[in-house]
């Protein structure tokens, strides 16, 4: 049976950026496991033979002619913005270096 | 940690190096990848944005078919397959930079796979396999205010404009390169080289590495000698230009030998390279962060281009580029050593052009690989971003060629153009360069110079023409060297028939 | 309050053509009752009167002069809170939303608009879509307009208890699991999840992209196929939409009407009862069966035996899908930001808000979805999850080989109280069962009222499944049955009544 531990959690809570605290990692972990042993009755059930679907109807080759249509105003892009400068949105300090 | 540097030869006694090269170009498309917003340069900030480059809530992406396009075309210059069947794939991370906090890339099925590109390197010829080349979306732009530098670290905060996300990129990786040797450094210069001419060719693309429509990650790693096993890698990233790719393989192998001969490890990691200095500073260390999470990208169906389409594409290839260069060779008649070294210099599309603008091919060269490639190489800069144009070169070799300009005045013009002084007529009129064509005054200064050497005169109207030189010497001087000299000989030689 | 309310909006559109109201008229009528009741029920997040007003009087305007825009126009309708609209709050029932306003339309929105359909409001959710029973909305719950101490199903509770309780005629609602059939069975009314790519998607918030459709919130089935006619077609902003257009679902509707079924072949899914489904639901069930049957149609049990999957290839394949979507959520270009004390980083406050902004249920999808995708565990959980959905999509092609459409319970219980499964979320997600398996193979399914439980009065829904662009299918019977059964919600069996 897949075991996802507190610690784990605690990992994938930073991976997706969440800032979890003590007691959601108590409260949220052990729910966590009960739904993950739910769904993992189906490892190895469909095998090589059988292909994934990612889309539920087959198509293909949907594309756009490189025309330009009119977007946003910068007024309309940052109107919902936290925090604004030069026509820019503003963001604390990057810690990380770009990938 | 201070750190040891290996002298280039040594390092080559002991350790072959591997290289690998990782190039996003972003593509010259009217629109972005996945949404009908200007893929043009320079906008005012957050002007070129949509709900989907933006990444609003609710938005979808369209794939661009000429972005599409253009990956085929490029796949087929490069000598590689076509998928027959390829999808989008998220790959998962954040950063302020993009809008989604993921980006719309190709994972496991690029457009483009198993493809090559010989390139020439002091007369040997080097296979560089390209392993993929894939689609995906740029980023948006940040720029750092506050702390010393305006570089990220120490920065108070940042500011994003979004016009760049969403701009198509082709991402071209090859794999690694091995058995270069003391070499690395040029085949890797060379290979970005030939590359960036293939996509000039193509016109997919303005390939301009100073202003980051062509990126370059350096992947490096030594291996002892006799040794089949490759080392450690480390990915120095943006390495924005020809001559910086050759010194951060250079510096990398010397850094790498460093660690290696003290018997450490290599740490795998991102390395910033510094142009000023020529060397690499740690970045991020590779860890779980980059468990990018792919999957296929659910809001995009799969690209699947017909064999009618990839043919079609083919059969419109522009011609390549070993062909064109032989067939350039033929017509412009330079010797072998002559066209290694304009190959060199990556001076072959610029003396093209040069020459569709009616300079004869062997102006063209000279003024590419004397005056402007002095330049470029005392700046450190490409010859194609020296910042004088072929149009510019041509328009002054028509001056010369209608006896306007000497070749000595020529070089005070590209003097001028380098240090941006304006237009050539600007820099002809400001500079005072046109030739003294005035009969009247050219008459007067022959006349001067006869009277002031009378045994010279004397001694051309005794038949010896070769007597002349002193006289034109004097005349030039007189002139400030603005005189056509043809022109002041056949005077001196009229006036003493 | 005006009997207005108590009409359907195909009545209402006659009405307005044959000039007998306004739009003006009706749209302040819903107004009243939403005054009147929403206090109680909690169907809207946002009311936008003044918006809904000035609407009905453009749309009068243009009935005066006989440019009337479409049959439905100026016949009010709500719109789920995930479908962006401008000028009016999106907050898909997250407080990481909260106060956004889009700067363009979901398509669908611009079609209704463009319709001329008043817009009464935006209707309650759970977070980002996510539940059964609309306790997720960070804006607190919607209650049932039956019972008020009893859940209005989910995500979109909101849709449904507003039309339930004839605060709208119409709703839009969303689907991805279940959210606009399993709310339509527990507060008897009609819900429609279109064939996947039918009805465009820009502009709806995506919680899982591959199962997600908008589709119709009704009191009638002939109303659903008005409003499903009028948001369908090829949208070239949605790569995902059809070409091909699904056609003819208001003449089905009709056409079913008059009651006769003969030549139709209906197939019970052996796989959705028994252990977990409620009794007096299979009681309901059962007699819209035996009527099935009495209309003329063939039926027979059909088997489905990957249906049993469903539900696990659903939750692995929706958090993972999701984790990736709610990573925009991230402070830095719209919504909540908080921030932390000190100096922090934009990691810092990225983590901060999204604690914040965030519930438990929208959290435990996320980490499950980030586990699911991670590497090293892919193969055995997202990619098997999508092995399955081939076999969904193989046992509803045999079947359909057999019949013309399936029929199952929408729902295995009748809506349960408030607060009873909030803690326990597998025994939510059991919730959608039956409906899981049309969104993983992209069919089209409705749910309509089979009628009251004999235990508790509340209502019981039946589920029509039809193959891929059939819709036409699910009018044609859904009709006919709604029709033999007879009215299932009236305003004086709800605990909001007149």
């Amino acid at each position: 049976m897949p075991e996802i531990t507190r610690d784990e959690v605690a990992h994938l809570a930073d991976l997706a950026r969440i800032d979890l605290s003590d007691a959601e990692l108590d409260h949220l972990a052990p729910q966590l496991q009960v739904i993950l042993e739910s769904v993992a009755s189906i490892q190895g059930l469909a095998g090589d033979d059988v292909p994934a679907t990612s889309h539920p109807l087959p198509m293909t080759n949907v594309f756009r002619e490189d025309v330009v249509v009119p977007g946003l105003t910068p007024e309309q892009a940052l109107s919902g913005a936290p925090a604004v400068e030069d026509q820019r949105f503003s963001v604390p300090r990057i810690l990380g270096d770009e990938q | 940690m201070t750190e040891t540097l290996v002298p280039f030869d040594e390092v080559l006694e002991r350790y072959d190096p591997a290289f690998g090269l990782e190039v996003h170009v972003e593509l010259n498309t009217n629109t972005k990848m996945f949404c009908g917003c200007p893929a043009t340069f320079g906008g005012e900030p957050n002007s070129q944005v949509c709900p989907t480059c933006l990444g609003l809530p609710g938005s979808m992406p369209v794939v661009n078919a000429k972005a599409v396009e253009s990956a085929i075309r490029i796949g087929l210059a490069l000598n590689g397959s076509i998928a027959e069947w390829c999808r989008f794939a998220r790959k998962n991370y954040f950063y302020p930079d993009m809008p989604k906090n993921f980006q719309t890339s190709q994972y496991d099925e690029p457009i483009v796979y198993d493809g090559y590109l010989d390139v020439e390197v002091e007369g040997e010829t080097f296979r560089v396999d390209i392993e993929r080349a894939h689609m995906e979306e740029d980023t948006g732009k940040t720029t750092h205010i506050g702390g010393a530098t305006g570089r990220i670290h120490g920065a108070d905060y940042s500011l994003v404009d979004y016009n760049r996300a969403g701009i198509p990129l082709i991402e071209i990786v090859t794999r690694p390169i091995l058995g270069a040797g003391a070499k690395a450094p040029l085949v890797a210069k060379a290979y970005v080289a030939a590359l960036r001419e293939i996509l000039l060719g193509l016109g997919v693309s303005d390939v301009r590495m100073d202003q980051g429509s062509m990126r370059c990650d350096v992947n490096l790693s030594l291996s002892p000698k006799d040794s089949d096993k490759l080392g450690t890698r480390t990915e120095t990233k943006n390495v924005n230009s020809l001559r910086s790719v050759e010194r951060a393989v250079r510096f990398e192998m010397s850094r790498h030998a460093g660690i290696l001969d003290a018997g450490e490890a290599i740490f795998q990691e991102t390395r910033h390279f510094h142009e000023d200095t020529g060397t690499t500073s740690a970045g991020r260390p590779k860890s779980d962060a980059d468990d990018y999470r792919y999957f296929p990208e659910p809001d995009l169906v799969p690209v699947a281009p017909s064999r009618e389409w990839v043919e079609e594409l083919r059969a419109s290839l522009p011609e390549r580029t070993a062909d064109k260069r032989a067939r350039l060779q033929v017509e412009w008649g330079y010797s072998d050593l002559e066209m290694r070294d304009v190959w060199a210099a990556g001076a072959l599309s610029l003396i093209e052009a040069t020459v569709a603008e009616g300079a004869s091919a062997q102006a063209a060269r000279k003024w590419w690989m004397a005056e402007l490639s002095r330049s470029a190489n005392d700046r450190g800069v490409e010859l194609a971003e020296v910042g004088v144009t072929p149009v510019q070169v041509a328009e002054v070799q028509k001056l010369v060629d209608t006896g306007s300009l000497t070749d000595k005045l020529a070089r005070q013009v590209f003097e001028g153009l380098l240090a941006g002084e304006g237009t050539v007529a600007e820099i002809v009129d400001a500079r005072g360069l046109a030739v003294v064509s005035d009969e009247g005054a050219l008459g007067s200064a022959v006349d001067d110079a006869i009277a002031a050497q009378p045994a010279v005169a004397e001694k051309i109207r005794g038949g010896n023409q070769a007597a002349a030189g002193a006289l034109i010497g004097a005349v030039m001087k007189a002139t400030g060297g603005k005189a056509d000299a043809k022109r002041v000989r056949e005077l001196i030689l009229e006036k003493l028939a | 309050m005006s009997d207005l309310i108590l009409k359907s909006a195909a009545e209402l559109a006659d009405s307005l053509a044959a000039g007998e109201t306004t739009s003006v008229e009706l749209t302040q009528a819903h107004l009243d009752r939403i005054a009147a009741v929403d206090g109680d029920v909690h169907a809207f997040l946002h009311i936008d009167a003044e918006g809904a007003l000035s609407q009905a009087a453009a749309s009068d305007a243009r009935r005066a002069n006989g440019d009337a825009l479409h049959a439905l126009d100026g016949v009010p309708i709500a719109v789920k809170d995930v479908l962006t609209t401008t000028g009016l709050p999106t907050t898909c029932g997250s407080k990481i939303l909260e106060g956004w306003v889009p700067p363009y339309d979901a398509t669908v929105v611009k079609k209704i608009k463009n319709a001329g359909l008043p817009i009464l409001g935006k209707t309650n959710m759970d977070e980002f879509a996510m539940g059964s029973s609309t306790e997720h909305s960070a804006y607190g719950p919607t209650k049932n307009p039956w019972k008020l101490d009893r859940i209005p199903g989910g995500s979109g509770g909101g849709s449904a208890a507003a039309v339930a309780a004839f605060e709208a005629p119409l709703a839009l609602g969303t689907d991805t699991g279940g959210s606009i059939r399993q709310p339509g069975a527990v507060t008897g009314t009609v819900g429609v999840k279109p064939t996947y790519g039918s009805v465009s998607r820009y502009g709806l918030v995506a919680l899982a992209n591959s199962l997600d459709q908008v589709g119709p919130v009704t009191r009638t089935v002939l109303d659903s196929a008005l409003l499903h006619e009028l948001i369908g077609g090829h949208d070239p902003l949605d790569s995902t939409s059809t070409t091909t257009p699904v056609t003819g679902l208001v003449d089905a509707a009709r056409a079913g009407l008059t009651g006769d079924l003969k030549g139709v072949k209906v197939g019970v899914i052996k796989e959705l009862a028994g252990e977990g489904w409620a009794p007096d639901v299979m009681a309901k069930f059962n007699e819209s069966v035996d009527i099935l049957t009495k209309l003329g149609a063939d039926v027979v049990e059909v088997s489905t035996p990957s249906f049993q999957h469903a539900m696990a290839a659903y939750y692995l394949i929706l958090p993972a899908e999701c984790s990736s979507n709610l990573a925009k959520f991230d402070a830095m270009r719209y919504g909540l930001r908080v921030t932390p004390d000190g100096d922090p980083s934009a990691e810092d406050v990225m983590k901060a808000s999204r604690d914040a902004g965030f519930g438990d249920e929208v959290k435990r999808r996320i980490i499950l979805g980030t586990y699911a995708l991670s590497s090293g565990y892919y193969d055995a959980y997202y990619g098997q999850a999508q092995k399955i959905r081939t076999l969904i999509i193989e046992d509803f092609k045999k079947a359909f080989e057999q019949v013309d459409v399936l029929v199952s319970p929408t729902s295995p219980s009748t809506a349960f109280p408030l607060g009873a499964k909030l803690d326990d979320p597998l025994a939510m997600y059991m919730q959608d069962l039956a409906t899981i398996p049309a969104n993983l193979a992209g069919t089209p399914g409705i749910s309509i009222p089979a009628g009251v439980s004999d235990v508790d009065g509340l209502p019981v829904g039946v589920q029509l499944l039809a193959p891929v662009l059939e819709d036409a299918r699910l009018y044609r019977v859904g009709a006919a049955l709604e029709a033999a059964i007879g009215p299932v919600l009236s305003i004086d069996k709800l605990e909001v009544a007149r």
